[in-house]
């Protein structure tokens, strides 16, 4: 047991983190709320015209680019998130069933992990570059002609599909470590019972692998929704700052780039009401996609 | 009974059969996977040592003779950017955010799991509510925070590193991280060293934390791999070149006037950055994975 109350005690050591998260954490959220309610707030001059409950959201809502942020988001997140999650849970089981070379297998499969996305975002960009990259290449043995894929006036479709390649390869390896500990984690008993009863794998991996892993797969899921939400740097690293192919500027715009976007005409009268604004409507987004996740996962995980 | 015999024979034959059918495919699986995670690694690496001119050939050359490796490229590289600057920078902040972060943590998470006190559930329920809410949301308000804090006009070098740092000086994940950790030390002890007059204090940093060593190497890996990562806020609060960090060089410097991009100098830095990460990975893999399966299993 803990002995009593240590009041004062405890606030001095709480205090070096709690100053710095009242700062720059809580004061923060209440303050973005504030922000996207004030009229023509100028913060220059440190003035603004009242308050205003959907100004600020109008102009998110009527930002030219606010269309092709939210698709491009939205088809990041449900492509490639459920892409992602198959393919992690399928490597870490076939992973967790082999003995031989399974810490180099693993040690590869980790590595994209620890890569700088603007580093390896830019090696994508040159593996799908249309006559010096290895993926048309790749294609040309199986009869394919070379692909504009990110190059000059590429079209929204192709730069998406070479996206989507690069923000799966890149999340798979944080993933796969998931899955694998938990795997890990199963006790060998189950296994030993299906075995002696000499059920079918894949029944064995619907009946126990993934009912037993159900607490990882949701944590992963929602996790993954949330990150997918907030994807930016990885567009940047592929496209560079005009967030497109040369030519086909912002056409792969997301939610996070609208924030920003606004964020760098701070200057401007009503500028950072629009980017708390963005922010907020980011934050429902993903706030109302993770509750429908627990709503479903409720009835499907076991603990 | 001879006949049973040669029955089973030739079902444990079959089962023999099957195994290594499925050990086949299993491997051949996970090496078609290994393949795909390489290959960008691979293709940073054959194009950052290549001429120039053998860049700009189709159909591309997929190996090159180590004889003609052009380690050359990364001089150039380097002097695309001032690269050596923006690692010195990376370094210097990466270290004071990891010392102030490790501070902060190791206090708050000792309340935690230690000390008893009003609305200790509450104020630890709110923290991780947090952990949900999008960094955009605090962004906004923090770069005008160290605007008031005079920390970006007329910049120096000195405010640049506290407009890049104390932001980030404290993690609600950390917190959380090290108080489970805490929380596996037997009370036990925390008497006993209490019967022998020591100070809480003192207890934390003689005896909780080296039993925690291995949680707070993880903490100190994981944060300055995100330094080293860091792309939005270094560039968002930096007034000059000179100031940013690694990732902010990479983007740019390699378009020349024209939009060429001389994608083998760009590969080289791109190299450049990496390596460190790798060689990081792969000596201290253990407290990556300890951290990352952590954060997975408290899901």
């Amino acid at each position: 047991m803990l002995e009593d109350k240590h009041n004062i005690k405890a606030w001095f050591y709480l205090a070096p983190a709690m100053v710095l998260l009242i700062i720059f954490t809580f004061y923060p959220i209440f303050n973005a709320f504030f922000l996207a309610f004030l009229r023509d707030f100028n913060y220059l001059q440190g003035t603004w015209e009242g308050f205003t409950f959907f100004e600020n959201f109008g102009f998110v809502f009527r930002n030219p680019n606010f269309r092709d942020a939210l698709t491009n988001t939205l088809i990041i997140t449900f492509v490639s998130v459920p892409i992602a999650v198959i393919i992690a849970l399928l490597v870490s089981v076939w992973l967790n069933s082999i003995v031989k070379f399974r810490g180099v297998f693993q040690t590869i499969f980790f590595l994209p992990y620890v890569t700088n996305a603007i580093a390896i975002g830019m090696a994508f960009a040159f593996l799908f570059n249309r006559n010096f990259g290895l993926v048309n290449t790749m294609l040309g043995w199986i009869g394919f002609s070379p692909i504009n894929w990110v190059g000059l006036r590429a079209t929204w479709g192709m730069a998406m599909i070479a996206f989507l390649v690069f923000t799966t390869w890149s999340s798979l390896a944080f993933r796969i470590m998931v899955f694998l500990s938990g795997l890990q984690n199963i006790d060998k008993q189950y296994y030993d019972a299906a075995r002696v009863d000499s059920t079918r794998r894949y029944r064995i991996f619907r009946r126990i692998t993934v009912p037993l892993l159900s607490p990882m797969i949701f944590y992963i899921t929602i996790t993954s929704f949330i990150g997918s939400f907030k994807t930016y740097t990885e567009v940047i690293g592929m496209f560079g700052e005009r967030l497109g192919p040369p030519g086909n500027d912002r056409a792969m715009i997301t939610m996070v780039a609208l924030v920003y976007d606004a964020l760098d005409r701070s200057g401007v009268t009503g500028a950072l009401s629009e980017a708390a604004a963005a922010a907020i409507v980011l934050f429902g987004i993903t706030l109302f996609f993770t509750l429908v996740n627990m709503q479903v996962s409720k009835k499907r995980v076991h603990y | 009974m001879a006949m049973s015999t040669q029955v089973v024979y030739g079902d444990e034959k079959q089962n023999r059969r099957k195994v290594i059918l499925r050990q086949t495919i299993l491997y051949t699986l996970l090496a078609l996977f290994a393949i795909f995670v390489i290959i960008p690694f691979y293709w940073m690496i054959m194009t950052a040592i290549k001429e120039e001119a053998d860049v700009f050939v189709s159909p591309p050359i997929l190996w090159v003779n180590p004889l003609n490796w052009q380690f050359s490229n990364f001089a150039l590289a380097l002097e695309r950017a001032p690269f050596a600057r923006f690692m010195y920078n990376t370094v210097i902040v990466s270290m004071i955010s990891t010392v102030g972060t490790i501070i902060t943590t190791v206090f708050a998470a000792f309340a935690f799991a230690r000390l008893n006190f009003v609305g200790r559930d509450i104020l630890f329920m709110a923290l991780i509510a947090t952990m949900m809410i999008p960094g955009e949301m605090f962004v906004i308000t923090n770069f005008l925070t160290v605007v008031e804090l005079g920390w970006i006009r007329e910049q120096t070098f000195t405010t640049a590193l506290l407009a890049m740092t104390i932001p980030f000086m404290t993690s609600i994940f950390y917190i959380f991280f090290l108080r489970q950790t805490f929380k596996q030390i037997p009370n036990e002890l925390y008497y006993a060293a209490k019967v022998d007059g020591t100070k809480d204090l003192q207890y934390l940093w003689k005896i909780m934390v080296p039993i925690a060593m291995p949680t707070i190497i993880t903490i100190t890996i994981l944060n300055a791999m995100g330094t080293w990562n860091a792309y939005i806020w270094p560039r968002l609060v930096t007034q000059r070149e000179e100031f940013r960090l690694v990732s902010n060089g990479l983007r740019n410097a390699f378009d020349d006037a024209l939009g060429v991009t001389a994608y083998n100098e760009q590969m080289a830095a791109a190299l450049l950055v990496t390596l460190p990460l790798l060689f990081v990975f792969l000596t201290l893999k253990k407290y990556i994975i300890r951290g990352v399966s952590r954060s997975g299993i408290k899901g």
